[in-house]
């Protein structure tokens, strides 16, 4: 090795980025943290075949499919926040974070509605659950995974949300830029891992009896 | 069993002996290891003992010898034959000890906070303990009506977890007879210490004795029949009735086919099931139209039921 | 030592530790907690061992021997052994034996601290004022929905002490990958690096498991819904499984760290490199692997199907094959050794000699027919102290007395850590050794009242733990002792290899003046190199 690029090794070990390699170990613990209420619910399926089918029609499959949408259309957006930062247009970056914090925050919007609506027609199970048909003890577990799962994901949606708002402020100040995009690289990262995760509740709740 | 404070406690199955040579002959193995190596250690650790201090260097007939790939190879593929061994042995007796044989008596075990309820089959109850002939095969059916428990027997080296909401099964033939030790093995709560009882097993003729201080409400079956037509369940399992289900008789032990295209074998767990959870498993030709019994039945009621239709097993005739 | 030039001197208010970003510091302030709450699940033990010297348990009421059982596996199992010799040594040692100034994440490491302290204390209070009686366990559906006690508070305490498990991993597995200073390649890293990076790995992986499983278990309990009561339709099984897909891993992440120690130990106390550095490296990240596909074997009499029971079984014999390469690799590295027997030597043999003592009674449990037997006795008891506490205690006691003139720059009075060390041993022996004799006569675990025949054992292991209790005070004494009155510590006291031992002791803030340069493998103790005394040398372009 010559001198000058030693001088660049040693330089480099101390100033090595950290940040997305440390996202993707985070994103992995968030995988098993999921995996376990996905393993519940896969759990409580066999043991209630009927009970599941029925209750997911009971689902509210307009809103869930609309905010799939939405939330798809999110992290496209992001995606492209993250290029065009990385091409140096900060502003447009600015534009498309804030549409994908509007599109976040619209599917947290849905979400509540539909809560309400769901609680409104006695389908959550620790108040007055109350359920047509012989399936109600099958149901009344799916629509316990239903609220620990949708819930799960809906805090880890607040999070990303907060994220995104910091992000959207850092490249507005000129914190974030072309030269130092890791940050919003990695708020992406996360805000995708939470697209992802819906994309799997989606089908597995509202679309479980719906052929 | 004082005078045996060091080892294993007396043996009261043919299968507990079977286990103790595998217990010894494991303790006679993992002690020549064990001394094998403390043997080395101390060797080692004697031979090349130098003066403490910093100033100690390594010494020139070691330098080099920090890797033996043959060795190590070695000791990598030596223990693991050896574990492989052991692992089919002990599951070979595994096996065993998980598959009753034909023709075993069978006793009920309903467990809860914090005491055992055995039950025969002619209708006698015990409460802590259990008579028992000696060299009769037994088959246990367990369930809880709280927590998991444990139902173990040292003198046996047999334990099985007591679930509620399902069937546990554990078996064994007493050889011997005398008293053993029953214990609850899984913590379950304030007494759990004292949730114990005793096997007393008996001499063949001693027990038809024992047994001969009569019983009480009838049978176990005869109960259970009784069951069915409180509960309602003879308005569609009988011949005739309007709403087309499945006998019970003749069902117990046999092979159905299911709506799904599988097969199940009808046991304790199935009958269970098929009254708690009644959509699980559907008996191809029958519409999914039964509703569920739980939390209307008790341990006690489908004990009883189950035992009814295994009663029935055999007679073609309602 | 110029105290002002070492990261001990910079900055003495409690705001400056409170606040503070460097590794070394926040591993202090680990060692603290870790030193506390081992001292309050010694206390729980110590009030078990006198419970346990009349079978009819006179000292303490059932309820009141329930929850210190649960106390004393709660605080030692959560806040004391998993945290124990990864948060302490490993936060202190990683960076400078990589050659690194830092851990990746500085601050999340400060966090992480606070989120063990916080939720420790939590539950530890809970435990003390309120109590729970289901054992660590948290067995379903006694814990949801028969016991009576603060149950939730404990959990919701021990989910939080589980995310500084998951940062703290998640800090080493990015330190060890983006840290290493030049020339440090993965085979030239010393096994303590690679035992915690094995340990990271665990840590990231299972325990957002039982986060999640505690998650649902106080749903459970506050809603009255829930998937592992049977009477809700739910399946108590359920939780075995996710509860062991954590705690069977849990177990590795108590005494990888451990091996680590004491491969590092013995190394420089026998003056030879480690046998076979390599396959202990791959024995490392095999068990870690296969940690993950083991746990089934908690569960042989549990209900779970018979074929399960086979599977696991087997993969239990084949986790133990490298736990056995590691133990012959030790013994072999003594061979031709030029070995002194200085304290952290005492304690690392003392771990070997107790690690095999557990890891072959492992293999009883592993096998089927003889864990039906054997199971939920004290035979159970007497194993997983034996790795535990024979294990995991002796080697972070290896590593506390070998890196103690590191760390604060103070010699600790040698005859008494002797001493201690080998009170300590037979303490444990005295200890444990007779409930395994417990556990073959068939006396269950968890038992508050017992049948007079297993007194005279109980009365042993009672006194046995006499003398452990004693053994542990000791180095609580000098070595407290020793950070006012100890003399003064050389840079390298035993000559060591490793980059840590080539900074002061104690040393600066940063570690490094320079970023280090690496040019030899580990545990290079060749009399050539003896006055560098290095594998791992100080950077030969200098600043």
């Amino acid at each position: 090795m010559s001198a000058a690029s030693q001088d660049a090794a040693l330089e480099s070990a101390a100033e090595r980025p950290v940040g997305e390699l440390g996202m993707w170990v985070f994103l992995a613990t968030e995988v098993l943290f999921f995996g376990v209420l996905f393993c519940g619910y896969v759990v409580m399926r066999w043991y209630y075949p009927q009970g599941f089918a029925a209750a997911s029609r009971h689902t509210d499959v307009v809103i869930g499919s609309a905010n799939t949408a939405v939330l798809l259309t999110s992290s496209l957006t992001m995606a492209l926040a993250v290029q065009s930062l990385q091409q140096g247009a900060a502003r447009r970056t600015v534009w498309l974070l804030a549409a994908t914090l509007l599109l976040g925050a619209a599917f947290l919007g849905l979400k509540l509605y539909e809560y309400r609506d769901d609680y409104l027609r006695h389908l959550v199970p620790w108040l007055d659950f109350v359920f047509p048909g012989r399936h109600a003890g099958g149901a009344r577990l799916f629509f316990y995974m239903y609220f620990v799962m949708t819930g799960a994901h809906a805090l880890h949606l607040t999070v990303g949300l907060g994220v995104v708002t910091v992000m959207i402020i850092g490249v507005a100040r000129g914190a974030f830029s072309r030269e130092r995009a890791a940050p919003v690289e990695v708020a992406a990262l996360y805000w995708h891992l939470i697209d992802v995760v819906w994309i799997f509740l989606y089908p597995i709740l509202y679309l479980v009896a719906r052929t | 069993m004082n005078g045996q404070l060091f080892l294993l406690p007396p043996q009261g199955s043919a299968y507990a002996g079977r286990v103790d040579v595998l217990f010894w002959t494991m303790t006679a193995a993992t002690g020549a290891v064990a001394g094998a190596i403390f043997v080395l250690l101390i060797l080692f650790c004697s031979r090349y003992r130098r003066r403490s201090g910093p100033e100690r260097v390594m010494s020139a007939t070691a330098v080099g010898r920090s890797r033996n790939r043959p060795l190590e190879i070695t000791w990598i593929t030596l223990p693991l034959l050896v574990f492989l061994a052991f692992f089919f042995w002990a599951a070979w007796l595994y096996d065993h000890q998980q598959t009753p044989p034909a023709g075993a008596a069978e006793i009920y075990v309903v467990a809860r906070q914090w005491m055992w309820k055995l039950e025969h089959p002619d209708g006698r109850r015990e409460i802590d303990e259990l008579h028992l002939p000696r060299g009769q095969p037994v088959r246990l059916v367990m369930t809880s009506q709280d927590v998991i428990h444990s139902f173990y027997v040292p003198e046996l080296r047999i334990k099985q977890d007591v679930l509620p909401g399902r069937f546990t099964v554990l078996w064994f033939t007493p050889a011997r007879s005398g008293v053993y030790h029953l214990y609850c093995a899984e913590y379950c709560g304030t007494s759990h210490s004292r949730m114990h009882g005793r096997i007393v097993v008996m001499e063949p003729q001693d027990y038809a004795r024992w047994l001969g201080g009569g019983g009480n409400g009838g049978t176990l079956a005869q109960q259970g029949a009784a069951k069915l037509r409180t509960l309602g369940c003879s308005g569609c399992h009988s011949p005739g009735a309007t709403i087309r289900a499945p006998s019970l008789d003749n069902l117990y032990g046999r092979t159905i086919p299911l709506a799904d295209g599988s097969f199940v074998t009808v046991d304790e767990h199935y009958l269970r099931d098929s009254i708690l959870l009644p959509s699980k498993q559907i008996a191809a030709g029958y519409a999914d139209n039964m509703p569920s019994f739980a939390g209307q039945v008790s341990e006690q009621d489908l004990l009883e039921l189950v035992e009814y239709v295994k009663s029935r097993a055999g007679s073609n005739t309602p | 030592m110029s105290n002002t030039d070492s990261y001990l001197g910079a900055g003495l208010r409690l705001r400056d530790w409170l606040t503070t970003t460097d590794h070394k510091r926040i591993a202090i302030l680990y060692a603290m907690g870790i030193t506390a709450f081992f001292f309050v699940g010694g206390a729980a033990a110590t009030l078990i061992r006198l419970s346990l010297i009349t079978p009819q348990g006179d000292l303490v009421s059932a309820e009141t021997y329930n929850k210190l059982f649960t106390v004393h596996g709660v605080v030692m199992v959560w806040f004391f052994l998993i945290p124990s010799i990864p948060a302490t040594l490993g936060n202190f040692l990683i960076p400078m034996m990589i050659g690194a100034h830092d851990v990746a994440f500085p601050r999340l490491n400060l966090l992480s601290w606070y989120l063990y302290m916080g939720g420790a204390l939590f539950t530890v209070a809970d435990l003390i004022i309120g109590g729970v009686d289901t054992g660590w366990t948290f067995y379903t559906p006694l814990s949801t929905m028969f016991s009576n006690t603060a149950v939730v508070a404990a959990v919701a305490g021990v989910f939080v002490v589980g995310f500084s498990s998951i940062l703290t991993g998640l800090n080493f597995i990015v330190t060890v990958h983006r840290r290493r200073a030049p020339g440090m390649g993965w085979f030239r890293l010393p096994l303590f690096v690679w035992a915690l990076y094995g340990t990271s790995l665990i840590l990231v992986l299972a325990t957002p498991v039982l986060a999640m499983t505690l998650v649902l278990l106080a749903a459970e309990r506050l809603f009255g819904i829930g998937i592992f009561d049977p009477a809700l339709g739910g399946d108590p099984l359920l939780f075995q499984h996710l509860f062991w897909f954590y705690s069977h891993p849990a177990v590795y992440i108590m005494i990888l760290p451990a091996m680590g120690v004491v491969s590092e130990v013995i190394a420089c106390f026998a003056r030879k490199p480690v046998f076979g550095y390599r396959m202990m490296a791959y024995a490392i990240i095999g068990i870690a692997s296969v940690s993950f596909l083991v746990w089934g074997h908690h569960m042989f009499v549990s209900g779970q199907s018979m074929y399960a029971g086979m599977v696991f079984s087997f993969l239990s014999y084949l986790v133990a094959v490298p736990s056995a390469i590691k133990v012959f690799n030790w013994t072999a590295t003594l061979f031709r050794g030029s070995i002194s027997f200085e304290a952290p030597m005492l304690y690392a043999l003392g771990f070997i000699g107790l690690f095999m003592l557990g890891g072959l009674t492992g293999l009883y449990l592993a096998a089927l027919a003889l864990d039906v037997n054997l199971t939920d006795t004290y035979f159970v008891v007497a194993h997983f102290h034996y790795i535990m506490v024979g294990g995991s205690v002796m080697a972070y006691f290896a590593g506390i007395h070998f890196w103690w003139p590191k760390i604060t720059g103070r010699m600790y009075p040698e005859s008494w850590a002797r001493l201690a060390a080998i009170a300590i041993f037979i303490g444990f022996n005295l200890t444990f050794f007779p409930q395994y004799l417990l556990g073959m006569e068939g006396m269950p675990r968890r038992y508050w009242e017992y049948d007079p025949q297993f007194q005279v054992l109980n009365v042993l292991s009672s006194a046995g733990a006499a003398i452990l209790a004693g053994g542990y005070l000791l180095p609580a004494l000098y070595l407290s002792w020793s950070l006012r009155y100890g003399p003064r510590a050389a840079a390298n006291p035993w000559q060591a290899t490793g980059l840590e031992w080539q900074t002061p002791s104690p040393p600066p803030e940063g570690n490094f003046p320079t970023t280090p340069r690496v040019v030899r493998d580990p545990y290079d103790y060749t009399p050539g190199n003896r006055d560098e005394a290095g594998a791992a040398m100080h950077p030969q372009a200098g600043p």
